[in-house]
């Protein structure tokens, strides 16, 4: 029920985006977060954008795991 | 990055599964509030790659589950209501009522409509200015501002006739309140999309008076073999902490318009979880300046609470007390497609995500 999937945002028109999950295009309401330009990915769920993805933060989680399990910094 | 598939990687799931039985000494056991985590512990198969120190218990964290039966035929009195629209989201509508469900009262003839947004019941409503259209609002933080904007949105717009029915309930109160109760546990694996509106100010006594680690995690399996690895290290250590291990999504203050508009339009009531009983400030009532649009108020209906259904032990699970498979009815008399109780109707119920993952 609290299942929020990551979108990518295609084009964004006022208070809506569309977005793509898969091949898949869904609206996304953006009554609920700010500042979202196409490109950027969201986490969208029962038709809301709740909030963005941080691809910095992404990365660097990435990063620290990769080094957990033993392949050193870079993968 | 696509943000799934760098997150099911099995070598990276190992290597964290190798860490954590490096480190782990203490017998822990943890508890995953959330059903999207227990539905992807069984998916994915977590346990086998945990040592025998790390035990996982499932929680109260599937709304369907804990709002359970009183909601339902309360749901369906509206739906028997002349000019009455129901519009729900679809996992409500297989669950069993005292007398009936929601599907039953739909080939029975009643108008009830499936959406997947909110979104959609009130596009129902201003198509539909003569009827009343009544959303059946479900769920926790994440789902409760969803119908925040609605109302404001319905306020905005004057749509009179659009209404709700909450059962939105927040989280914190229901954790704190199974550690009371005496439940053994060391620490939870926190809800990462709940947290990603709240923020983690509410899990800050959790450490503090109770000495449980928190960690908030996302949803796939190298995610949720991360947070417990950061709840072994807390631990082993002796330092319960609140942490974040969904750092893509989840930040430090939450979704600070979210909250707001959750504070606009709901107030903290004393509520009712199945299984756990009242919990004092659980539950999200609509604030009295938005009460057009609250259902309770507009046509108030007198529903009786009805016994749980007989055999079913929901309940004893929700709080991590006994597993699916400790139910008589379980498999037998109670499956997905005839359920007994709500625990096996949500797609996150634990019984449904046993049934599904059962040898
Ligand atoms: S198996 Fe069915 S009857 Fe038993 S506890 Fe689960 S939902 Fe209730």
């Amino acid at each position: 029920m609290c299942l929020a999937i990551p979108a990518k945002v295609l084009s964004v028109d006022g208070p809506a985006a569309r977005v793509l999950i898969g091949d898949t295009e869904y609206n996304a309401s953006l009554l609920l977060i700010d500042d979202v330009k196409e490109g950027d990915y969201i986490m969208l769920h029962a038709g809301f954008a709740i909030q963005k993805v941080d691809e910095e933060e992404a990365i660097e989680t990435m990063r620290l795991l990769n080094e957990v399990a033993g392949y050193g910094p870079e993968s | 990055m696509k943000y799934i598939d760098e997150y099911r990687k099995k070598d990276l799931i190992l290597g964290i599964a190798d860490e954590i039985r490096k480190i782990s000494k203490k017998e822990i056991a943890l508890m995953e509030v959330c059903g999207g985590h227990t539905m992807a512990i069984h998916r994915f198969g977590l346990h086998s790659f945990l040592p025998p120190t790390v035990s996982l218990l499932s929680g109260p964290g599937c709304p369907v589950c804990v709002s359970g039966q009183h909601f339902i035929d309360t749901a369906i009195a509206y739906c028997r209501q002349a000019g009455v629209i129901l519009t729900t989201y679809g996992d409500l509508i297989r669950v069993p009522g005292s007398s009936s469900s929601l599907e039953k009262e739909r080939a029975a003839g009643q108008d009830i409509r499936i959406v997947y947004s909110v979104l959609e019941s009130l596009e129902i409503a201003r198509k539909n200015p003569g009827s009343k259209v009544v959303f059946l609002g479900i769920g926790f933080e994440t789902t409760a501002p969803l119908t925040a904007a609605a109302i404001a949105e319905a306020s905005k717009l004057k749509l009179r006739n659009f209404h709700v029915l909450s059962a939105h309930k927040v989280m914190p109160p229901v954790m704190k309140a199974l550690v009371k109760d005496g439940m053994k546990i060391n620490g939870f694996i926190a809800p990462g999309h709940v947290t990603a509106i709240t923020g983690t100010g509410i899990y800050k006594d959790l450490p503090e008076i109770f000495g449980l680690g928190v960690v908030v995690s996302g949803f796939e399996p190298v995610d949720m073999m991360q947070s417990i690895l950061m709840l072994v290290r807390q631990l082993e250590a002796g330092k319960p902490g609140v942490e974040i291990q969904y750092q893509r999504v989840v930040q430090q203050q939450g979704n600070v318009k979210a909250r707001k508009l959750l504070d606009t339009v709901f107030e903290l009531k004393d509520d009712y979880w199945r299984g756990l009983g009242m919990i004092p400030l659980s539950g999200l009532k609509i604030r009295s300046e938005f009460s057009e649009f609250d259902i309770e108020k507009i046509l108030p209906v007198d529903v009786a609470m009805a016994p749980e259904p007989k055999g079913c032990i929901c309940g004893m699970i929700l709080r991590g007390l006994k597993k699916p498979s400790d139910c008589k009815l379980f498999a037998g008399r109670c499956t997905p497609s005839d359920p007994v109780g709500a625990c096996m109707v949500s797609g996150e119920g634990t019984c449904a995500t046993y049934y599904k993952y059962r040898e």
